[in-house]
Order: C-alpha cells, then structure tokens, then sequence
C-alpha cells in the first residue's frame, strides 16, 4: 500500500505536467490536478508557433541519425574486437574503453574550437559528431558478440559469404535483444542531451527541444500553462514509447546495467 | 592482389577495414580533444585574441578563485546528500517491490516513468511547483492548509537541496531496476536456509542480502556520484534568470565552466577548470572502488 502511494507521488510531477498543459490560462493556480474544462488550446497555440514543431523535428533528426550511426559502429566495432584475432586487438580496445573515463565537460570546449574552426557551429553536423559514437556500445556489444558460437561464422564463412556479409546477415540478428537496448540508450541520451547542443547552436531554428524549451521558458510574458505545454511535448513521446516497449526497456536497462 | 594472402592475412585485413573509421572518429573526436584541452588549460586565451602560454597561471588563479571553491563545495554537497538519499530510497523500494506479487509490473512502471523524462522539461516543472503564491502549486498547497510560504529557490539555504530533488526523483527508476535485478540474482535458497534456522528478517538483510548486493550497490554508488558531480541541466534550467543564484548558492562546476568559457570567453581558465573535474572524477571513482571492494 505504502509502495503504491510513493508510485503515485513519483509520477505527480508528469501528471501536474500534463494536467497544467491541459488548462486554461486563469486555472492554472487551481491546485487540482483535473482541470475543470480541459482544453487542447495550448498545444495548438505553441505548435502554431512554429517553433516547438521545429525543434521537435531537429531533436527527431538528430536522435535518429545518431542512433543509426551508433548501431552500426558500435555493434561493428564490438563484433571485430570479439571475432577477429589480430595483433593490436587488445590496445584498441582498451583505448577506446578508456575514453569512458574522460567526462565530456572536458572535451566541449575543444568540440567548440574544432566546429568553429570547420565550418559546424549552428548545424545538424555539429550537433551530431561527438556522439556518433560510444565506447559504452562498443563494449556491450562486445560483451553480447561474445554469445555468438564461432561456429555459425565459420560455417558462413565455409558458404562463401564475406566477412561484412557474416557481421551483418549471421551475426547481427542473433544480437537483436542488445541492438534494441543500445538503440534505446543513445535515442533517450541524443532527445534528452542539452549542454552540448546549447554550446553548438546559435540560431533558434536549429535548436533542439530541451535547449528550446530552456530559452522559451525564460521569455518573460510566458505562462507556465505553456511551458508546461513544451514539456509535454518533450516528454510525451518518450512516455509513450516507454509504455509500448516496457518489458523491454526494463530489461535493456538491467543488461545495460549490469553489463557496463 | 587480396586472393594471394592468406586466410590469417586476410582476417587482418577485414578487421582493419572495419575499424579504420572508428578508429580515426576515436582519435580526432576523443584523444585530440583530450589533449588539446590539457593544452589550453595551460594558456590564455579570450576565442578572439592571441593565445599566450601562461603555465600554471590558470590553475593558481583557479585555487585563489573564492567562487571556485563555493562552486567545489557546492559540487560535494549535491554528491553527499544525493548519492545516499537515493541510494537507500531505491534500496527501500526495490527491496519491498521484490516483495510484491500483485500489479507489481504497474508499481514498478510507476517508479520508472521518472527516470524516461527529459532533464530540462522536469526541471521547469519544478521550477513551476517552487514558485512563491499564486503561481507554485507546493506554495498554494501550502497555503491552502495555513501554512506560511517557503521560499524554495529564492533562499540561499533552500535552493540547492530544491534544485537537487528532482535530479534524485529522476534517477531513482534506474536505481530501484537496477536493485531488483541484483535481489533476484540471490539465490533463493540462502533464504530458505535462514529461515529453516529461524532468523529474522533483519539479520537476513544484514547477513545476506546487503553482502550479496555488493557489486550492485558498487555500480550505484559510483553511477550516481558521477551523475551529481557533473549535475548541471538541473541546476542551469532552474536558475536561467541568474544561473547558479542565489549568490551561486546552486552554481555547480560544470555550470561555472560552461560560464567561463561561453559566457566570458575565458577558455584557458575555463579548460583548467574541465582539467580540475576530470581530476575529481578519477579520484572519486578510484576511492569508492577501492572502499567498496576491500572487506
């Protein structure tokens, strides 16, 4: 019974959230968490405002993309430091796992001279580069190759398929369950990043969600029923993917978890 | 050409191949930046003049800085009072929910929604429950029950524990999931075995579920005084109108870097200030492994 109630107390603020957005302007103060005459009128008032659908498909964009990219590299990467045996196997390995020690507070401010300094300040690119990326896929990718016997390679191999062929068409559909985790982590991690897409962008029509949400909420006339609207729109479409996939979240983050 | 090596030659071959442009991307994007960032930390530099090398000058200014060592204190304070509440929040609630049999899918989801949200959204959403009457609903709450108002970000003793709670509310998800994983991973006949010799549930606890728990709680513990000592979103999203403020009663480190260097275009200091926290981070995870794993 205890446990149900802190469950309740821990989605409040989602359900304030959605609630405020729900209201109209002279409700908001009301403290009751059912508006009195719902309203969608705030959403379509800042979507209107072109800005919000803007940033939300800069922040879909770059999710994206980056997840693809990190799928790809990352599984490749991990795959090769599994299955293949080559001299330098083990140094490349450790260098890139010790890039995990290396927080990225400390690598904005040369990301920033070298997007300056090429051309990537205030676009997609520059958004985008550092996390094309991550040690911490490569190395649960690795950990996940590992279940893979050696010999469905070799009896590919033995059929005449060529080693990008294995990778891709033997090897990477038994590491589904992993690819899926991965591909929620740096999906969540890209829609949710903001100091370095707030150092990298300039211009609002490139900014992402949160850095948008941040700037909009400081513009002194806005209500809080439409700030509240903004962080709706940031936070429902990853409330419903949640409520979709849960069992399979839940189980990505333990492997996650657990693994790294 | 490539037909003529051998099939040793020819496995080094591909895996090269495959890992040529990860392993420039690592290079160029990881280890330069790295190094250069050491570099700068040793020079002077406003993006627009010349840059001068400075040697330590940086560093020295940085352990003179009066604001730095508010800043580094106020960086402890999030890790020593978030680390342990949510540590034993989780620890509470995962240990009871492991217990639950009924809807416990639809509680756990509950304790996990938090942690699926956006930094920046929450933070606003609370900055909106703090507000003074009429606009916060804790306020208004508050007020509806007669009791005198409290001024939540506005105070420089209140600000930083109302900044830090909801960077603790949205971590817990992750931590009570991870918890429940490592629970289930005690085998369930050291519990049968205590029980057949009649011991409560509190020496259970003490005796075989907490030193059973051991990497788990590692992982926690490091996890999340990694996450607070980088805190920033939180604190920057709640505090726009004088980032850090009251009196950088909330300013955490990364804050005052991302002002050093964006806001004042100092990027040596700026960069010695990165150094600094790279430096508290290693030092931190270096003790808490080293703690945890003795005994």
């Amino acid at each position: 019974m205890l446990l149900f109630l802190g469950g309740i107390i821990m989605v409040m603020p989602i359900a304030y959230m959605i609630s405020t957005s729900l209201k109209w302007p002279h409700e908001v103060y009301n403290v009751n968490l059912i508006p009195e005459e719902p309203t969608i009128e705030n959403y379509t008032y800042v979507l209107e405002d072109g800005r919000f659908y803007g940033w939300f498909v800069n922040s879909l964009i770059i999710a994206v993309l980056t997840t693809i990219s990190n799928l790809f590299f990352d599984s490749l990467v991990g795959y090769t430091l599994c299955k293949f045996k080559f001299p330098g196997r083990q140094i490349v390995f450790i260098a890139i796992l010790s890039t995990l020690m290396i927080p990225t507070e400390m690598l904005v401010i040369p990301w920033y001279l070298m997007s300056q300094s090429f051309g990537w300040l205030d676009t997609y690119w520059g958004i985008m580069f550092p996390g094309l990326m991550t040690a911490f896929g490569v190395f649960l990718m690795k950990q996940f190759f590992e279940s893979v016997p050696d010999d469905f390679i070799e009896a590919a191999r033995i059929d005449g398929l060529n080693e990008f062929q294995i990778w891709w068409t033997v090897a990477m559909p038994l590491v589904r369950p992993a690819l899926a985790a991965l591909a929620i982590f740096v999906f969540l991690g890209n829609w949710t990043a903001f100091l370095w897409p707030l150092i990298v962008t300039n211009s609002v029509e490139l900014y992402t969600l949160p850095v948008g949400l941040s700037g909009f909420g400081d513009e002194a006339d806005v209500a809080w029923e439409l700030i509240m609207t903004g962080a709706a729109i940031s936070t429902i479409p990853t409330l419903i993917v949640f409520l979709i996939f849960q069992r399979f979240i839940i189980r990505g983050v333990v492997m996650a978890g657990l693994k790294g | 050409m490539f037909k003529n090596l051998t099939i040793r030659q020819k496995q080094i071959a591909w895996a090269w191949a495959f890992l040529a442009v990860p392993v420039i991307f690592y290079v160029v994007i990881r280890f330069y930046p790295t190094g250069n960032a050491f570099v700068i930390s040793f020079q002077e530099w406003n993006l627009l003049g010349t840059r001068s090398w400075t040697g330590l000058d940086n560093y020295v200014k940085l352990w003179n800085d009066p604001v730095f060592w508010k800043v580094f204190i106020n960086t402890f304070e999030y890790l020593l009072i978030g680390t342990p509440i949510s540590l034993l929040i989780s620890f509470i609630i995962a240990y009871h929910l492991d217990k639950v049999r009924t809807a416990h899918g639809f509680l756990r989801m509950l304790y996990f929604l938090p942690f699926m949200t956006s930094a920046v959204a929450m933070a606003w959403v609370w900055r909106w429950f703090y507000q003074p009457v009429p606009t916060g609903l804790f306020n208004n709450m508050l007020a509806s029950v007669g009791i005198p108002q409290i001024a939540f970000l506005n105070s420089t003793t209140n600000a930083l524990p109302a900044v830090l709670a909801p960077a603790v509310w949205a971590g817990l998800g992750f931590q009570v999931i991870i918890f429940m994983a490592g629970l289930r991973a005690i085998p369930t006949s050291y519990y049968e075995a205590a029980r057949i010799d009649g011991v409560g549930w509190w020496t259970q606890l003490t005796q075989i579920t907490i030193p059973l728990l051991r990497p788990t709680i590692v992982f926690i513990v490091v996890f999340s005084s990694i996450g607070f000592l980088r805190i920033f979103d939180h604190v920057f999203n709640m505090t726009t109108n004088n980032p850090g403020g009251p009196l950088n009663a909330t300013k955490p480190l990364v804050l005052m870097i991302y002002e050093t260097a964006f806001s004042s275009f100092d990027m040596g200091y700026a960069a010695a200030q990165t150094v600094v926290l790279f430096l508290i981070l290693l030092v931190v995870s270096l003790i808490q492994l080293r703690l945890l794993r003795s005994d």
